[in-house]
């Protein structure tokens, strides 16, 4: 199986060395390859069969970059062409109204509650004061949802139970909000089907009511072709102002934010990252658009990495790399390094070609396992992190006994340590090309 | 009785499927007939491979039988969709036994709690003892919903706190089935990715419980997925069969636009059935998976069984 667009095109360009102009036979071999990758990303078919024109157009007869291969030459089109696609990334327009209402709509379980909570958190830290509504009646238990997700952010929450109608409780929530001295006004409806008239209505109604200055559609990451149907009618009905793309950490590829971006025209606002309430982020095309080609998402990977890691620690590591002094010491501390940078999973899921690795098989490296192996280096003495060789046999059951593993465990870890100190010496030595990749994918 | 799944199954039609006859209706079978198949086929989720297999098989049969006709086709086309769906071995959760447990689990906002209300007033009201384990412990609210479905259920439910151990609420439940005589404990799970190592790896752990204190459970683990999900259906499904033996799925929001196409590449990739579809809000819009019934539902013919 081919891991990107990239080695896709790689393949079908491998007969071609020559340099020059891409011919119309060239772009169309490259083209049915770019269909198949946009379509297993759900992509819309017919919003594929738009964006392969336009590809088209631009790559028949333009000039191939010396620095490029014309597989990489087609991919660098179909990435900018997609960029362009998604569109600049939207902000929210709040307006100077006080309060400034936003209002939720969605299909069922798209995640509109919980994206209403860290939208709200978001907002709040940007100096907002928002007031959170629990407009869904419908759905048991939604209004206990989403006040207590309030509760746990310390936000306040309206809501009116599940006997007054939406549009009434909507209403109401504004009047509130200008009592408390509220500057902000989330609205969190039901879930509903784009093709219930009755339910639509509703919306509406809440729309003329409140008037909002944004209208977000929300929705799921995992979308397939229905998307662009239901992005339509919402968006007909309500006429949205944005879209939110939910459940992005899963490993579904986002087409589906392709075919809505097309056919509404309106900007996606926000992506929404995580389970926890500070996991919603703002949305970048470059990077969407590496996703949707199954590029991975390094971008995103050496940000995080340069928010969180120390770039003092970095240097000093790197210089006692370079003269083979990596102790377990090091190790340990590199290991709380990473771990500052959240689930690893969700860290090898932005390493292209990795993100196949970790959907496939479970990553050899857990949160349980990597506290497993912090136990292990902290039953250790500062000579035995310094030099492991002189851990011998009553060393090692001594360090099993103190971290509550088996020699085996203490094994594993000083064999992976040893090979890691190999592989470092050749990255460093600049033998091992390639050598960073392996690396991590021993992890 | 498949009323409600081909009123369901009825928008499909008209908006897909039903375009089959349309592409058939004008003369002869060509090359333009298997574009347009294509077409339909990927507009319905059915994703690339599997539309590429069930078109070159058709193409094969057209050479071979010389079909020309386009109600000819039609019944080629669908033998070969149905040969994709073949009929699963019976429900475990219909044989006789003591108790019997079924695991529900799935992404998050699939339909988890919701298909659990219907799935106990469907099982009480054909005279079992159901009881309901509210074991996603983990999003806000969620106890409180299992309990509102359970109560229109008329069905009690076992829960503990919020943010407890979900596989302490199935053991409660399992030792609560058994001083009171249910017969039949439907478990509720937390929504998770299926990319998240660890949650999956919990999931490994409630299922450990479930098959410690019951033997042979869980006897059926649903996995719940909504039709409007895309290629990635298949995936989540791979992976909740690896790490929780999930054995058949349940597919929700049949109510809508959406297709449910992936169904197939999951049969056929992975030999995992739809059991249920769900297919509107009310507790009793849940019906049993029939494949012949879904295809005529996707076909739009019409002598299908409206009792």
């Amino acid at each position: 199986m081919f891991e990107s667009l990239t080695d896709r095109l790689q393949a079908t360009f491998k007969t071609l060395t020559r340099r020059g102009k891409l011919s119309e036979a060239d772009v169309d071999n490259a083209l049915r390859e770019v269909r198949l990758a946009l379509l297993e990303a759900d992509v819309n078919y017919r919003v594929v069969k738009a964006f392969t024109v336009r590809v088209k157009e631009r790559a028949v007869g333009s000039e191939v970059m010396t620095s490029l291969t014309p597989g990489q030459q087609v991919v660098k089109i179909v990435h900018e062409e997609l960029i362009k696609t998604l569109g600049e990334p939207g902000r929210l327009e709040l307006g100077n109204q006080s309060p400034a209402v936003i209002m939720l709509v969605g299909l069922q379980g798209s995640g509109k509650t919980s994206t209403a909570a860290k939208l709200a958190l978001r907002l709040s830290k940007e100096g907002k004061r928002p007031l959170l509504v629990a407009a869904d009646t419908y759905r048991p238990a939604a209004v206990d949802q989403l006040v207590t997700l309030a509760n746990q952010l310390n936000l306040p929450v309206f809501q009116e139970g599940t006997k007054t109608s939406p549009p009434a409780i909507c209403v109401h929530s504004i009047q509130e909000a200008k009592r408390s001295g509220r500057t902000l006004v989330i609205l969190d409806t039901a879930g509903r089907l784009h093709i219930d008239e009755r339910m639509m209505d509703e919306l509406k109604s809440i729309k003329k009511q409140t008037n909002p200055v944004e209208v977000l559609l929300v929705a799921d990451a995992m979308t397939g072709q229905d998307a662009v149907r239901v992005a339509t009618d919402f968006h007909q009905h309500v006429g949205l102002t944005g879209l939110i793309l939910t459940k992005v950490d899963g490993d579904a590829r986002g087409g589906a934010s392709i075919s809505m971006r097309e056919v509404t025209g309106v900007p996606i606002k926000f992506l929404a990252v995580g389970e926890k309430t500070d996991q919603l982020e703002p949305f970048f095309p470059d990077r969407l658009a590496s996703r949707i080609l199954g590029m991975g998402d390094m971008l995103s990977l050496i940000e995080k990495a340069e928010q969180t890691l120390d770039q003092e620690k970095a240097l000093s590591l790197g210089k006692k790399l370079a003269k083979g002094q990596f102790t377990l010491e090091d190790f340990l501390a590199q290991l709380q390094e990473v771990k500052k940078m959240g689930p690893i999973g969700q860290l090898l899921d932005m390493i292209p070609g990795l993100s196949k690795l970790t959907a496939d098989t479970a990553p050899g490296v857990t949160e349980s396992e990597m506290r497993r192996i912090e136990a292990i280096i902290y039953s250790m003495t500062p000579e035995e992190r310094g030099d492991p060789k002189v851990i011998n046999a009553s060393r090692k059951r001594r360090i099993a006994r103190g971290s509550g593993t088996t020699v085996q465990d203490i094994n594993a870890l000083l064999r992976q340590f040893q090979e890691m100190q190999r592989m470092m010496k050749q990255l460093t030595s600049g033998r091992g090309r390639g050598g960073l990749f392996s690396l991590l994918g021993r992890l | 009785m498949f009323g409600k799944l081909f009123d369901s199954l009825a928008r499909t039609r008209s908006s897909v499927f039903g375009q089959i006859t349309n592409l058939l209706g004008a003369g002869e079978v060509d090359d333009s007939t298997f574009d347009g198949l294509e077409a339909l086929l990927i507009q319905a989720d059915v994703g690339v491979s599997t539309t590429a297999i069930i078109t070159d098989r058709l193409r094969h049969q057209v050479t071979r039988n010389g079909i020309t006709r386009a109600s000819h086709f039609r019944e080629a086309l669908r033998s070969e969709l149905r040969s994709l769906l073949p009929d699963p071995p019976p429900l475990k959760i219909d044989e006789p036994r003591l108790l019997t447990l079924v695991l529900i689990v799935g992404a998050n906002g699939s339909g988890k709690t919701t298909t659990i209300g219907k799935l106990a007033y469907r099982y009480r009201t054909r005279g079992r003892k159901v009881l309901l384990a509210a074991g996603d412990t983990f999003r806000a609210a969620a106890i409180e919903q299992l309990q509102i479905w359970g109560e229109r259920a008329g069905v009690p439910v076992i829960a503990g706190q919020p943010g407890g151990d979900p596989g302490a609420v199935v053991y409660d439940s399992i030792r609560a089935a058994r001083a009171r005589g249910y017969d039949l404990v439907i478990a509720d799970t937390a929504g998770r990715l299926h990319t998240k190592y660890n949650l999956m790896k919990e999931l490994a752990k409630v299922q450990g419980v479930a098959a410690k204190n019951v033997h042979g459970a869980p006897h059926e683990t649903l996995l719940v997925l909504d039709a409007p999900t895309g290629q990635n259906a298949l995936a989540q499904a791979r992976h909740f069969q690896a790490t929780a033996q999930a054995t058949g799925v349940v597919l929700t929001k049949l109510d809508g636009t959406a297709k449910g196409g992936m169904v197939f590449a999951i049969n056929q990739a992975l030999g995992l059935p739809v059991r249920f579809v769900g297919t509107g809000e009310r507790i009793e819009d849940l019906a049993e998976f029939d494949a012949d019934q879904f295809l005529n539902g996707l076909f739009g013919t019409s002598n299908h069984d409206r009792s």
